[in-house]
């Protein structure tokens, strides 16, 4: 075991210390080279050795454990492991781009930035919920947002994942996060549901549009607690600008139920994506806290019986808050393979506690692609009669609006545009029309749901109305793949 | 060099036979039997001869409070497992009688003990049924890891914190590191007969050269170990047992 202070110029296991970037309470950050591995990395060095807590020890083993469990660009991937016996280290790539942390010493920041980076956001954290495992120490610092716009979570000491056993369960009190972000159940020890995630991610968007925090820093642990009731001041009494779609997004991740808030990060993701499509409550036109006796409700409320609610559990979470897809044929309407497409759709709905449908129009268009959103523009070449079709086809299921958009959308390929959509806003399920023995004119169909189903990122349901009559001969023979049709 | 840990085999062969093929085929190079071969099932003598045979090849093998009850009739049987035995007794050769009582009831390697029950007065049979049974286990176990049976569902116990244990229910073929300076009391789970609702047999695999513990699930045909155990004429709730893991 190196003794003493390492520094600049020391080598460990071939890895050579450069510039110093960080040094902080659990530990430090250098620059490293190595000759077998190419491309910036960092290395990560948690304090160790006599006089040290365990805790930074624990936040070693629990982010080595889960960062070699996660995939994807959201997260940095593990390129070395240091002997826990002898030296422990971390050797990550160095992540280019900017701290979400310099970022929010910006704000108040414009709204569609603000959704842009929160969007970005919460696309990481869909895809780190979906692999079972959650952060619980989000905050400005942990993210960086890269050149291409992408967020990056970093700093996995404190994380959960269901497949593993939690070091940390027991070490509660001193490690429940950081105060300003941490969550409602978290304070009260509870360290496996995915939503407290969501709960941190509405206070640094309540952060990047108010430049305050809604809880301020507490010191104490009875100040972290007051958010098991606190009503925090709407980001309107801050900046007035605000509009209501982000105020009601922030406030709704801050709920102290989590069964009040979002129940996906995809959800998430998918309004700040779409501000004309979040359901305004009571939530978006609030300008100041709870009245005083509302506030001592919350605080009796919060004293009697546990505020945070039940927590789900990671794994629960996973088919408990879909985004459903449906692509619905408007340009050649055929009442019964819609009306099987509903029933489909019906069942599919049944089954899901929160849902999201997205119902999907494709025109085929003639020129460039272009993705509009319906309602948006008034569209004097039928883009309107398509949302029409739409709204009328999923009229019978009588869904509230929060749970339902409707979008039409423009395109040369209609499996692209609806595969593109569906990658973009987190689809689980896609539900389209299988192409019928009649619709073989219709060649872009077919093969749209072909080249949909074996590129989906989800599972796709096709969907086929029963034959009214026997089928032709030839209904058997598998038709060639029309390869112009693939996006 | 994994090694493939079997607990609670319980006379049930197309269990046994299933594991071993699904351990061979993860990479196991060595077998560690953690005893009761023995009770419940159909086939006490098949399975107790190729434990011998296994045992002559390399396996460790380990005596469970049912192989010890074939020589020392327990008062604490009930009625069901007290006929089972008595069908086992009537199957088993002196040879294999002999066998079973001269197994070791615990056995360390380098830094893992290996016991039936518990490392902790391990002739008492006590089951590891909470954090202080644990830890009593792991303190008798004097080492880093100690692997177990007896307990019909696999769980995973860790030193949360110094003294103290937590369970974790382990996910099925999701390998888990068993680092750190802290003990780890792993229940492998049963092969004959599973008690968690779910049929399949329970089996782990310790690799190690990483350090990491698999817990399996190992789907068999359980329905003719079952029809076996009615056909031996033993009690129809013992087959029901079989065929529902419960």
């Amino acid at each position: 075991m190196p003794s003493g202070p390492l520094a600049t110029g020391a080598e460990i296991d071939g890895f050579v210390l450069g510039e110093r970037i960080h040094a902080g309470a659990m530990g430090r950050l250098f620059r490293v080279a190595h000759p077998d591995h190419l491309g910036p990395m960092v290395m990560k060095l948690p304090r160790f050795g006599a006089g040290e807590s365990a805790e930074s020890l624990l936040g070693f083993e629990t982010e080595s454990t889960i960062l070699s469990a996660l995939s994807g660009s959201h997260f940095p991937r593990l390129i070395a492991v240091g002997d826990l016996e002898r030296v422990p280290y971390l050797v990550l790539p160095f992540i280019g781009g900017e701290g979400l942390g310099k970022i929010a010493a910006r704000a108040p920041l414009p709204a569609e930035e603000i959704a842009r980076l929160g969007a970005a956001i919460a696309d990481a954290l869909h895809v780190l919920h979906r692999q079972d495992a959650i952060h619980l120490d989000l905050k400005p610092d942990n993210v960086i947002v890269r050149p291409d716009g992408l967020a990056t979570l970093i700093d996995f000491g404190l994380a959960h994942h269901a497949r593993f056993p939690d070091l940390l369960a027991e070490e509660q009190r001193h490690m429940a996060g950081s105060a300003p972000y941490v969550s409602p159940e978290q304070v009260e020890g509870r360290r496996d549901d995915p939503r407290s995630d969501l709960f941190a991610l509405g206070v640094v968007l309540y952060e990047l549009a108010s430049g305050e925090l809604p809880f301020g820093i507490p010191a104490t642990t009875a100040g972290l607690r007051d958010r098991l009731w606190r009503d925090p001041l709407p980001p309107r009494a801050h900046v007035a600008s605000v509009p209501p779609w982000l105020q009601e997004v922030i406030l709704r991740c801050l709920e102290v139920k989590a069964a009040a808030r979002y129940q996906s990060a995809a959800h998430v993701a998918f309004d700040l994506r779409h501000p004309d499509r979040v359901q305004l409550t009571g939530r978006a036109g609030k300008s100041a806290a709870a009245s005083p006796l509302a506030q001592l409700r919350r605080w009796w409320g919060a004293r009697h019986g546990s505020a945070a609610s039940r927590g789900r559990r990671a794994e629960e979470n996973r088919d408990a808050a879909p985004v459903i897809l449906v692509a619905v044929d408007t340009g050649h309407p055929d009442t019964v393979r819609d009306e099987a497409l509903l029933r489909a759709t019906r069942r599919r709905i049944a089954v899901a506690e929160e849902f999201r449908l997205v119902c999907l129009a494709v025109r085929g268009g003639f020129e460039r692609p272009v993705i509009a959103a319906a309602e948006s523009t008034p569209d004097p070449d039928g883009h309107l009669d398509h949302l029409v079709r739409l709204r009328h086809w999923v009229e019978p299921l009588k869904l509230p609006p929060e749970r339902l958009s409707l979008h039409v959308v423009e395109a040369l390929r209609p499996a692209g545009a609806i595969l593109d959509f569906a990658r973009r806003n987190h689809a689980d399920t896609i539900i389209l029309g299988a192409p019928t023995a009649g619709e073989r004119a219709l060649a872009w169909w077919r093969s749209a749901a072909s080249a949909v189903a074996s590129q989906a990122p989800c599972s796709v349901h096709l969907v086929r109305a029963p034959a009214a009559h026997e089928a032709p001969d030839n209904a058997f023979e598998i038709p060639a793949f029309t390869e112009e049709d693939v996006p | 060099m994994p090694i493939a840990l079997l607990s609670d085999i319980h006379a049930n062969l197309e269990a046994f036979e299933a594991c071993r093929r699904h351990a061979r085929a993860a990479g196991a190079t060595r077998l560690a039997l953690l005893g009761d071969f023995v009770g419940y099932g159909a086939d006490p003598a098949a399975v107790v001869e190729r434990v011998m045979q296994l045992q002559a090849e390399g396996a460790l093998v380990l005596k469970g409070n049912h192989d010890d009850a074939v020589a020392r009739p327990a008062r604490y049987m009930n009625d069901l497992a007290a006929e089972a035995m008595e069908f086992s007794r009537a199957q088993l050769s002196t040879v294999q009688k002999e066998f079973l009582a001269a197994l070791p009831l615990v056995a360390h390697e380098g830094a893992v003990c290996f016991a039936h029950a518990s490392a902790a007065s391990p002739e008492r049979w006590d089951y590891l049924d909470g954090p202080s049974a644990a830890w009593r286990c792991a303190e008798a176990a004097g080492t880093r890891l100690t692997f177990c049976g007896h307990v019909h569902r696999q769980m995973l116990w860790f030193e949360a914190r110094p003294g103290g244990m937590s369970p974790f229910q382990p996910v099925p073929s999701s390998p888990i590191p068993l680092r750190g300076n802290r003990r780890w009391v792993a229940v492998v789970g049963s092969v004959g007969q599973p008690r968690d609702r779910r049929p399949a047999a329970g089996y782990a695999l310790f690799d190690p050269a990483v350090g990491a513990l698999t817990f399996h699930r190992v789907p068999y045909d359980h329905l003719a170990a079952a029809q076996k155990i009615r056909a031996a004429g033993l009690s129809l709730q013992l087959a029901r047992r079989v065929e529902a893991g419960i």
